[in-house]
């Protein structure tokens, strides 16, 4: 187990979302929530089905602009367009696999790199050789990602014929490609075999030692609890605990929106707050 | 989906090596029917009648025939055919021999019916028929690659009832009594199109019959490994690439010169059975081996094959046709950056090349511009043409690339209509005077470049160039730099942006690329490429006018055809469109017999082929796998890992 190795919980905040509220119409999604992610941190967000996790994933990526509240990354308030998000450094994968399946696994994470390098039309038909040269540099650069998530020997294959597990690995390392401070992992286990879900979490841990701050929704727990240093929950849209393994895992609260409220009426914390 | 299983037996049983000895037998009769009289009176079209001097489908056949003979003995390993045959199946052999037989009973059949009777066939015609069957036959003996069982559609009983309702029907309305029942004002629709009661049952009794002989043959292929070919040295891979390129301008331009629709058709048949025998025969996988190798090469010796052509011309027609489907090609191209890269729908694309065609020709110094005096040398035309067109580009693009898929693809074809319909009112009277509305811009003076008149014939040694031919090479500069063009943003940052949008929007967002710009700069590139086309069109047909430039109609370019040159060509790769637009301009320029039925069988043909060949003829490796995804076995030996890598 590496968690040892978390860095002191006081590093600087890499993002920070503060109020955050989503609404569509009269449905109120994710209800004020603040979240501080810190530099070389893991935090997990769980919560039962239709808690609002990915509404406010996409909140943080620009995919939906919050009704309210604000998200900011190094202090800068969030542009509200997806590509400028990931251009300011926040990278993420999806829920649901969304490669470019049929290119090749190189293609992809060479997409990856696309706000990272600056070649625009003309340099591509000039073909001179600062050309060359920055291509060359992303190719080397996307080999060693693919190298780092273990994908190299496949670099030619289409994405859409590499098995699920290494699909998984391969949007990762495609997020990876645009050298981001923060990223987002959005159930990267789903569907996933045991063994696939111990490669993945070495591989999480892998990217935190290069520094970047993981923020993963899942709702495997033991996955969660083996790998994040923080975990907050998420029910009916509200934030209603945040803290370590078993802060989360001995509240009632917590307890309730999973398993439902013990048999006997006895007061329970959610009917408290509220 | 089952996979099925393949063996490799003959379909006729023949004794020993009674099958090859045929089949060379029968190759050698076809070949050398070529130099006998066919037909004895030069009434069919052609002149078939001379006796050692070949002529029009008397060409075909002996193609066929030595086609049929080499492929037969290369399967036989004969040391220095071996390179023929590298897949080693016999199916090459059989695909030659059904090409051969189809030439010759075609031509045999032609002259039967045309002069009407068997009496008008000579020896020569009897010979090509027999030895082309006996080819046949004995490829048949051969042991091919066939599949073990056949899936067998039924064909419901009901559509006999309608086919021998049809036929009753034409019986009848020869002979009068059916006419009757029909109302008078719809008779004449009924009398002219008598074809159709025959047709329908044709159609229906021809299916069945297709069906029955395929469970006979049960034709497949089996994907074999090609051996290891033996290391050439480099020069001599180079000589084999310019020989087969030099054949291949020998075929396109046997093709363009055809003189008369059977000998067209002769020549299709023969081509498209020939191709289907290299296939298998696995030539043609081991010409592209080649090609990949010496990419440069072969791209240089493709530009020098088309240029080489209006040399081997006499005439000026067929030189116009060659410069036609360039500019048609060469358009494809450019719409190929929008749709197959891309993967933006866009129906009015020919908008663009008439925008730079009309900006060519304002400048051009034509008395009919509106800018008399205004005579700008051509290459400043042609940049003004591009220019103009990359503007309109982005003023349409910037408001309509926000919309997705069908809607994008609904608006793109309202401002096609728009700019034609906004070319006809622009003279003066509806409008300000600007394009002289209908009548368009006429008598635009010939390009002339550093003092060479391209409208005046030159010497070149002992050839003549003609007005045509100078701009067939003109135009093969533009076609030179939109393949260069395309090649390279392909394969760049931005190409690579344009999959992604095209594979999925909103992950491609998410990895930081804008998707309207990258959309815009793939509309405005593709517009600008037409624009450059435009300009040389104008030039070459001299005069431009709005109805030119129209969605659909029988004479190409129009946006419907370019799209179907796309498509049918091959999305997102450069041959394709390149090899669909020349058959889409050739094959409605040499079927005039076939007057208002053009775009019935064009439509036929169309659907055929997406329903057996959706990924285009020269599909882009990637979509070939899309569209057959099924085909595929999941996972698996060696033949399975070589398709799971994405060749280029």
């Amino acid at each position: 187990m590496t968690t040892d190795t978390a860095p002191a919980p006081l590093a600087e905040p890499v993002l920070e979302a503060s109020g955050v509220v989503m609404r569509f119409g009269g449905l109120t999604a994710v209800n004020q929530v603040d979240l501080t992610v810190r530099q070389g941190e893991i935090v997990g967000l769980i919560g039962p089905n239709g808690a609002g996790k990915t509404t406010f994933f996409n909140c943080l990526t620009g995919l939906y602009v919050p009704t309210e509240g604000t998200v900011t990354y190094k202090g800068r308030v969030l542009p509200p367009k997806p590509h400028l998000v990931t251009e300011a450094g926040i990278a993420r994968t999806f829920q649901n696999i969304r490669l470019f399946s049929n290119m090749t696994v190189l293609e992809n994470v060479l997409v990856g790199r696309h706000t990272r390098t600056k070649e625009g039309l003309f340099s591509a038909i000039l073909r001179g050789p600062g050309y060359r040269r920055a291509e060359q540099e992303s190719r080397e650069r996307a080999m060693e990602l693919l190298e780092f998530c273990g994908l190299a020997a496949k670099s030619e294959h289409l994405a859409r014929n590499l098995p699920y597990g290494e699909q998984r690995k391969l949007e990762i390392a495609r997020a990876l490609a645009s050298e981001p401070g923060l990223l987002l992992l959005d159930e990267p286990t789903a569907g996933m075999n045991p063994q696939e879900t111990r490669a993945a979490e070495e591989l999480v841990f892998a990217i935190r030692d290069l520094g970047i701050a993981v923020l993963v929704i899942e709702h495997d727990m033991k996955f969660i609890f083996n790998l994040c240093d923080r975990t907050a929950v998420l029910v009916q849209g509200q934030k209603i605990v945040e803290g370590d393994r078993e802060t989360v895992q001995n509240d009632e609260r917590v307890v309730a929106a999973y398993l439902g409220e013990p048999l006997e009426g006895t007061t329970t914390a959610t009917e408290a707050d509220q | 989906m089952t996979t099925t299983s393949h063996e490799t037996t003959p379909v006729l049983r023949l004794p020993g090596t009674a099958a090859l000895a045929a089949t060379v037998a029968g190759g050698v009769l076809a070949a050398a029917s070529a130099a006998m009289s066919w037909t004895w009176t030069d009434a069919f079209p052609g002149d078939l009648t001379y006796y050692g001097s070949p002529a029009g489908l008397q060409w075909l056949a002996l193609a066929g025939g030595l086609l049929t003979v080499l492929l037969a003995l290369a399967s036989r390993a004969l040391p220095g055919l071996r390179r023929l045959s590298p897949s080693g199946s016999n199916n090459g052999v059989l695909f030659a021999a059904l090409g051969t037989l189809a030439v010759c009973w075609y031509s045999v059949i032609a002259i039967t019916v045309q002069l009407d009777g068997l009496v008008n066939l000579d020896p020569g015609g009897w010979v090509s028929a027999v030895g082309s069957l006996l080819a046949v036959v004995g490829a048949l003996g051969l042991p091919l690659d066939r599949r073990t069982a056949v899936q067998q559609p039924a064909v419901a009983w009901w559509w006999y009832l309608v086919a021998a309702v049809a036929a009753v029907l034409r019986y009848g309305l020869g002979e009068g009594w059916a006419l009757n029942a029909v109302p008078t004002g719809v008779r004449p629709i009924v009398t002219e199109n008598l074809w159709f009661f025959v047709a329908l049952p044709a159609g229906i009794v021809g299916f069945k019959l297709w069906l029955l002989l395929n469970a006979w043959l049960r034709i497949g292929r089996i994907e074999r490994p090609l051996p290891a070919a033996r290391a050439l040295p480099s020069w001599a891979e180079i000589l084999v690439i310019t020989a087969v390129f030099a054949v291949g301008l020998g075929v396109v331009e046997f093709g363009i010169s055809t003189e008369y629709g059977e000998l067209f058709i002769g020549f299709l048949l023969l081509v498209v059975f020939g191709t289907a025998a290299l296939l298998s025969s696995g030539v043609i996988a081991r010409l592209r081996e080649l090609t990949v190798r010496h990419r440069a090469v072969t791209t240089g010796a493709a530009f020098a094959a088309a240029g080489a052509f209006p040399f081997t011309q006499s005439g000026e027609t067929y030189v116009l046709i060659g410069a036609n489907i360039l500019i048609f090609a060469t358009v494809a191209l450019g719409l190929n950056v929008v749709v197959g890269l891309a993967g933006l729908l866009d129906l009015g694309y020919v908008a663009f090349l008439g925008v730079g065609a009309y900006a060519a020709a304002l400048v051009s110094g034509s008395p009919y511009s509106v800018f008399r005096g205004v005579h700008v040398p051509f290459p400043v035309a042609a940049l003004i043409g591009a220019l103009a067109a990359l503007v309109f580009g982005v003023v349409i693009g910037a408001p309509t690339l926000r919309l997705r898929g069908d809607y994008l693809a609904i608006v793109t074809l309202g401002f096609g209509e728009i700019f034609r319909i906004g070319m006809n009112n622009l003279d003066g009277k509806s409008g300000p005077s600007l394009t002289n509305g209908p009548n368009g811009i006429a008598a635009i003076p010939d390009v002339n470049l550093f003092g060479f008149d391209f409208g005046q014939p030159h010497d070149f040694g002992p050839v003549q160039l003609g007005k045509f031919g100078n701009y067939l090479l003109l135009m093969l500069v533009v076609t030179a730099i939109v393949v260069v063009v395309f090649g390279r943003v392909a394969n760049s940052r931005i190409g690579r942006a344009w999959v992604a949008i095209r594979e999925d929007e909103t992950a491609a967002e998410a990895m930081g690329i804008n998707g309207f710009r990258v959309k815009l700069i793939a509309f405005a590139l593709g517009a600008t490429l037409a624009g450059l086309a435009g300009a040389v069109q104008a030039h070459v047909s001299g005069a431009v006018s709005p109805d030119q430039y129209q969605f659909a109609g029988p004479v190409p370019p129009n946006s419907a055809f370019l799209l179907a040159a796309v498509i049918l060509g091959g999305m997102g790769t450069i041959s394709g469109p390149l090899v669909g637009a020349a058959l889409l301009f050739l094959i409605p320029a040499k079927l005039q017999f076939l007057q208002s039925y053009q775009l019935l069988a064009f439509g036929i043909a169309l659907i055929l082929l997406m329903r057996f060949r959706p990924e285009g003829l020269i599909p882009n490796r990637r979509q070939q796998l899309e569209f057959h995804e099924a085909d595929v076995p999941a996972q698996g030996g060696p033949v399975d890992d070589a398709l799971t890598k994405a060749g280029a």
